[in-house]
């Protein structure tokens, strides 16, 4: 990490740990996600698709209902609350799907901060709509047209502005990567996730789910839902990557299937590079998924044995998209199709396995309907 | 005694601060990064700053960003940057980001370097918290170790940051990425004095000088002056290789007759 931006991630960090212990700061957001994000998520048991589960028992934690359409409010809804705290008055965020753009935005007209969102020129094509969502609240949206004009590009255009302008201005980091403290602080306000689900589930079917499944990006609405089960050990934790043309092709975004250990964005954890470690450029269906990094915390989980990482092709990803769409009546991102896509393969694989029912959790991390446009063309329906 | 400390007794013996010019390598070919060094030592810059293009140089403006794109699509390789410091006629430091060193192996990274002639190495995103292997492998090479400070930096770790640098540290005039400014702010100033407060070693201001007249400013508190994006940018305006390496070295020339106290 550039040395200039060290008192601004110290400050961060002591601004995140004196929240933790702050009941008020703690009453104020649970009362926000209360009255404004719509929490506690439902559950919705997935009966219909469970069909193509292998028969397993699907429940479906629906952060697609909260109020922007994904889990990104959780974090968002923290961190700007963070921002006052700090007594400063504009947020500045990446954004590949426009998700955490919008929940940006959305918490900056809330709260009353100014917003500026770096979203790479090639995801302000696929995602049109979230852009314009984003102007409407009051954001500036400013495309990035270096590199290959995605994620990656963003957070390094973002990260030059919050060196410029530290003084005034939080960097709202979308996910669980970028320096200490914003893999820690981003899961902690990510971690109800887990939290709810785990009461939810016991309550609903009085045990533990087999599996909890959810799609990685950065990781954040994974180690969100991973957190609470990482001590019950008969729950295995399985998340899905985007493998994009397929992992064997080089065009993916897989980190931790087909990717090196090495630092990026002030993080040591696999990131897709070459053998000169210059980052290679990520391909997925899904700008949300598309980065060549990872949270640490998942590459860690993954070293140790704790979690699973798998790939999911485009294909197979837009085959869950649809599927669920007409077997539940629920449009996911398409990020998000790439769990229900890992829960097609492994719901099939348990099955076989034990002979018993199987139970799994997928975190349904947000709608479709940003999507709409990317799947028309998938699916050649005119529009 | 190094040649980089060499260069700094001369200008100190001749009442002037140290002038460093910064080039890619491989920019916008190997070859022609090589004649441009030429050109920059020429017309009179004291040490060179050789870069290694990066995908990701977030501490960089759009001009520095534009050169590492075209070095890279031009096929520049880490192992090719020894090559240009071998071929630099003056004392030479590497500047890199920490994951091109890391992954070409830090110790086989500051091995060949030395062998290459290099001076040291200027690590903009490495803390020193992160720097054990790097702080040994430079050791047993004996190649100066330059972490970048900014005006951010709290006297605090002012003292731990520049405890850990030799042949110079490297003060960023404001907070922000590189890239041509009008005008120096006046933090560079008060965080020299604040360098100096703590550490005998000599402090370059860089980040933003373009002009004789901005070199001549720092000139009068800081023991050299850093310049990069503005010698990019005339090569990037430039028509033919042979403009621009004219255009270079008369800037060079410009900046050494401004560095004289
Ligand atoms: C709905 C949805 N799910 C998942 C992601 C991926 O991010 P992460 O891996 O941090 O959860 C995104 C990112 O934009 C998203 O919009």
């Amino acid at each position: 990490m550039p040395e200039a931006l060290i008192g601004a991630l110290d400050e961060l960090s002591r601004a995140h740990q004196e929240a933790l212990s702050d009941p008020t700061f703690q009453v104020e957001l649970m009362e926000l996600h209360r009255t404004y994000t719509g929490r506690p998520s439902i559950i919705t048991e997935a009966k219909r698709f469970s069909e193509y589960c292998g028969g397993a028992r699907i429940f479906l934690k629906r952060e697609d209902l909260n109020h922007t359409g994904s889990h990104k409010i959780n974090n968002v809804l923290g961190q700007a609350l963070l921002t006052k705290r700090m007594g400063k008055k504009r947020i500045i965020a990446e954004t590949g799907a426009g998700q955490h753009g919008v929940a940006s935005a959305t918490a900056a007209a809330l709260l009353g901060l100014e917003c500026v969102v770096y979203m790479g020129e090639e995801d302000t094509k696929r995602q049109a709509l979230n852009v314009a969502r984003m102007k409407l609240l009051g954001a500036e949206v400013i495309p990035v047209t270096t590199g290959s004009r995605t994620l990656k590009d963003a957070i390094n255009e973002a990260m030059r502005d919050w060196v410029t302008h530290v003084a005034n201005t939080h960097y709202l980091l979308g996910t669980v990567a970028g320096p200490d403290p914003f893999p820690t602080m981003v899961r902690d306000f990510h971690k109800i996730i887990g939290d709810e689900s785990r009461a939810q589930m016991l309550e609903l079917i009085g045990r533990l789910p087999d599996a909890v499944l959810a799609c990685v990006g950065g990781g954040s609405n994974a180690i969100g839902i991973f957190y609470a089960f990482l001590n019950d050990q008969s729950v295995r934790l399985i998340g899905l990557e985007a493998g994009g043309a397929g992992v064997e092709t080089g065009k993916h975004a897989a980190t931790i299937v087909g990717g090196t250990p090495g630092v990026l964005h002030g993080t040591r954890t696999y990131v897709l590079q070459d053998g000169d470690g210059q980052t290679r450029e990520s391909h997925s269906i899904s700008a949300g998924l598309d980065y060549p990094g990872v949270g640490p915390e998942h590459a860690y989980l993954h070293e140790i044995g704790r979690a699973e990482y798998r790939a999911i092709t485009d294909d197979e990803a837009m085959e869950a998209f649809s599927l669920l769409s007409k077997s539940e009546g629920i449009i996911p991102a398409i990020e998000t199709a790439h769990a229900l896509a890992g829960a097609m393969k492994i719901g099939r694989e348990m099955g076989k396995e034990n002979g018993k029912e199987t139970t799994l959790l997928i975190n349904l991390s947000g709608r479709g309907d940003k999507d709409v446009q990317t799947a028309a063309k998938y699916f050649g329906i005119p529009l | 005694m190094s040649l980089l400390e060499k260069s700094f007794e001369l200008a100190r013996a001749e009442n002037r601060a140290l002038l460093i010019g910064y080039l890619p390598a491989g920019f916008p070919t190997l070859d022609r990064s090589i004649l441009a060094i030429k050109a920059m030592a020429e017309g009179g810059v004291d040490v060179i700053e050789v870069g290694l293009p990066y995908s990701d140089p977030v501490m960089d403006g759009p001009v520095i960003q534009q050169a590492s794109e075209m070095a890279l699509a031009n096929g520049f390789k880490t192992r090719d940057v020894f090559k240009v410091v071998a071929a630099s006629p003056a004392p030479t430091l590497v500047m890199s980001y920490w994951n091109p060193i890391e992954r070409f192996g830090v110790a086989e990274f500051s091995e060949n370097l030395k062998k290459a002639g290099g001076e040291g190495v200027i690590t903009p995103d490495l803390t020193i918290e992160e720097s054990q292997s790097w702080i040994s492998s430079t050791d047993k090479e004996q190649l100066h170790r330059v972490y970048v400070v900014a005006p951010s930096t709290t006297d605090n770790r002012l003292a731990k940051v520049t405890k850990h640098c030799s042949g110079f540290i490297y003060a960023a005039s404001l907070m922000g990425v590189t890239g041509a400014r009008r005008d120096v702010s006046s933090a560079a100033q008060s965080l020299v004095e604040r360098v100096k407060k703590v550490s005998n070693t000599p402090v370059c201001v860089g980040l933003g000088v373009s002009t004789g007249e901005q070199a001549r400013e720092i000139s009068k508190y800081a023991d050299g002056v850093i310049v990069g994006s503005a010698f990019i940018k005339l090569i990037l305006d430039s028509k033919s290789e042979s403009e621009a390496n004219l255009k270079v070295k008369s800037l060079a020339t410009e900046l050494a007759a401004a560095v004289r106290r």
